[in-house]
């Protein structure tokens, strides 16, 4: 019994040196999730003020228009086939893969994160705008000085937890033959035949990190609530 | 504009939100150095008028000039107009992620292209002048209402404003703190700015006002120096209010 435990874990990381996928596999996890978390906090922006600005003003409805069909397409598809899409068919002449995931995760997470925004920005009292507008400020410069900075504090959670659901999400990656880290695991069982040490050590890494992002929103939380309220 | 002491001239001001017709009509003039108090009924359009005066409302017919230009075309720069006219709201709507200072000093140094010492150098005498200097760094969610009212005040007057409008400046404001936001107002009077202020306060109107109007159903239905306007009302209901207010 102890022996066999043994062996299994010394196939599974010591043989032919096999704790490099994992290693391998995790930092592309991370880059992934990583620019994509920047992607989807541009375009999460840029979409909220859009939606906003149009809902506000009755100005950039073209855009707004357009605003819609992407937020519609993007939550009403699953990650997984955009992925797809985006690999064999939209970036079918690219041979990087980890470009394509960054991209499809990217826009992704972009809808939810303008979701997250939009609600933030309109959670601000109007008079917080009233106020920038009676000062002389443009529509823009409220916007940049004085709502989106109280906007930002007041979703930063939720932005948090969108980025661990963004984390978790990239283990797809596998599906356009991206080394990451699920896939590594995978990998890792269809040389040893042997499933319970490969997937759990990628499920204990997964948890390992959410917990950790997780510890870090609450701690973010407390300080936002201590601060200057 | 022939009269330069005319700083606000409106002429037939309408407002309809909707199907409610809330201003059917005002005229009046404001000059310079001029401490104008408006009173009336709550729902009477008195707000309305003053929000017109800087645009947060647009009128939906009518004319205002202020120093001459007509501001409700298209043709006028809204941003820079506002840039001489203070606001002071009802509740206060400080910039809560800034402290004092800073909410002071962003608009000179946003607009009016002022440096970090320049400004800070206006925020400074304007805290000494409001009687709050240490409360520089503190954030508006430490503050009692009237010391955040007073630091609103401040905010607008760093602009260097022509002209100060107060939208109920007092209304929030727990009793005990409503003579210390009055006082600063007074003092403001009497250093010469003009004023438009929607108020509640018929002592403030009283002593501090040049001129005193009262609206109803969105005219202005009396329009007098105080000691008349309170001593010798003409419109019936303009004495019904005042002898339900006083």
């Amino acid at each position: 019994m102890k022996e066999e435990f043994i062996q299994k874990f010394t196939q599974t990381f010591i043989t032919d040196d096999r704790y490099k996928y994992f290693i391998d596999g995790l930092k592309i996890t991370l880059l992934i999730a990583a620019l994509a978390a920047c992607i989807g906090i541009v375009i999460g922006f840029l979409i909220a003020i859009i939606k906003v600005t149009s809902e506000r003003t009755g100005k950039l409805k073209l855009l707004n228009v357009l605003a819609n069909i992407y937020l519609t397409v993007i939550r009403g598809t699953p990650a997984t086939v955009q992925l797809l899409i985006m690999y064999y068919v939209i970036m079918q002449s690219s041979n990087n893969k980890i470009l394509v995931a960054i991209l499809t995760f990217g826009i992704n997470s972009g809808a939810y994160v303008a979701e997250i925004v939009r609600s933030g920005i309109s959670s601000i009292d109007r008079g917080q705008f009233e106020a920038g507008r009676s000062l002389g400020f443009t529509y823009g410069q409220t916007m940049w000085y004085i709502i989106i900075p109280q906007a930002f504090k007041n979703v930063l959670p939720a932005l948090a937890n969108e980025f661990i659901t963004l984390l978790k999400e990239t283990s797809v990656s596998g599906y356009v033959a991206l080394n990451d880290l699920t896939r590594a695991g995978d990998l890792v069982r269809s040389r040893t035949y042997e499933a319970f040490f490969p997937l759990i050590t990628v499920a204990l890494i997964y948890l390992t990190l959410v917990i950790f992002l997780t510890m870090g929103v609450s701690k973010l939380e407390r300080r936002l609530h201590t601060g200057d309220r | 504009m022939t009269d330069n002491n005319v700083l606000f001239e409106i002429k037939n001001l309408t407002k309809t939100f909707g199907k409610t017709q809330v201003l059917r009509g005002i005229n009046t003039t404001i000059k310079q150095g001029e401490v104008l108090v408006i009173i009336g009924p709550s729902g009477s359009g008195k707000s309305t008028f003053l929000r017109c005066l800087n645009l947060l409302e647009e009128p939906t017919d009518g004319e205002i000039f202020f120093e001459g230009n007509k501001i409700n075309d298209k043709s006028c720069n809204v941003n820079l107009l506002r840039e001489k006219m203070g606001m002071v709201f009802q509740q206060f709507n400080l910039f809560p992620h800034m402290t004092v200072k800073k909410n002071i000093m962003l608009a000179p140094m946003k607009l009016l292209k002022m440096s970090e010492e320049e400004a800070s150098e206006v925020a400074d005498r304007l805290l000494e002048r409001v009687g709050l200097p240490d409360k520089a760094n503190a954030y508006p969610g430490q503050l009692s209402g009237g010391q955040k009212q007073r630091i609103a005040i401040a905010r607008s007057l760093a602009m260097n404003p022509d002209v100060m409008l107060f939208d109920e400046p007092t209304s929030a404001l727990d009793p005990e703190m409503v003579g210390e936001v009055l006082q600063l107002m007074k003092e403001l009077a009497e250093s010469g700015m003009t004023m438009a202020v929607v108020t509640h306060e018929m002592g403030f109107a009283r002593e501090v006002a040049s001129r005193v109007v009262f609206i109803d159903d969105g005219v202005i239905q009396e329009d007098e120096k105080p000691e008349e306007f309170f001593g010798n009302p003409k419109n019936e209901r303009l004495k019904e209010f005042l002898s339900k207010v006083l």
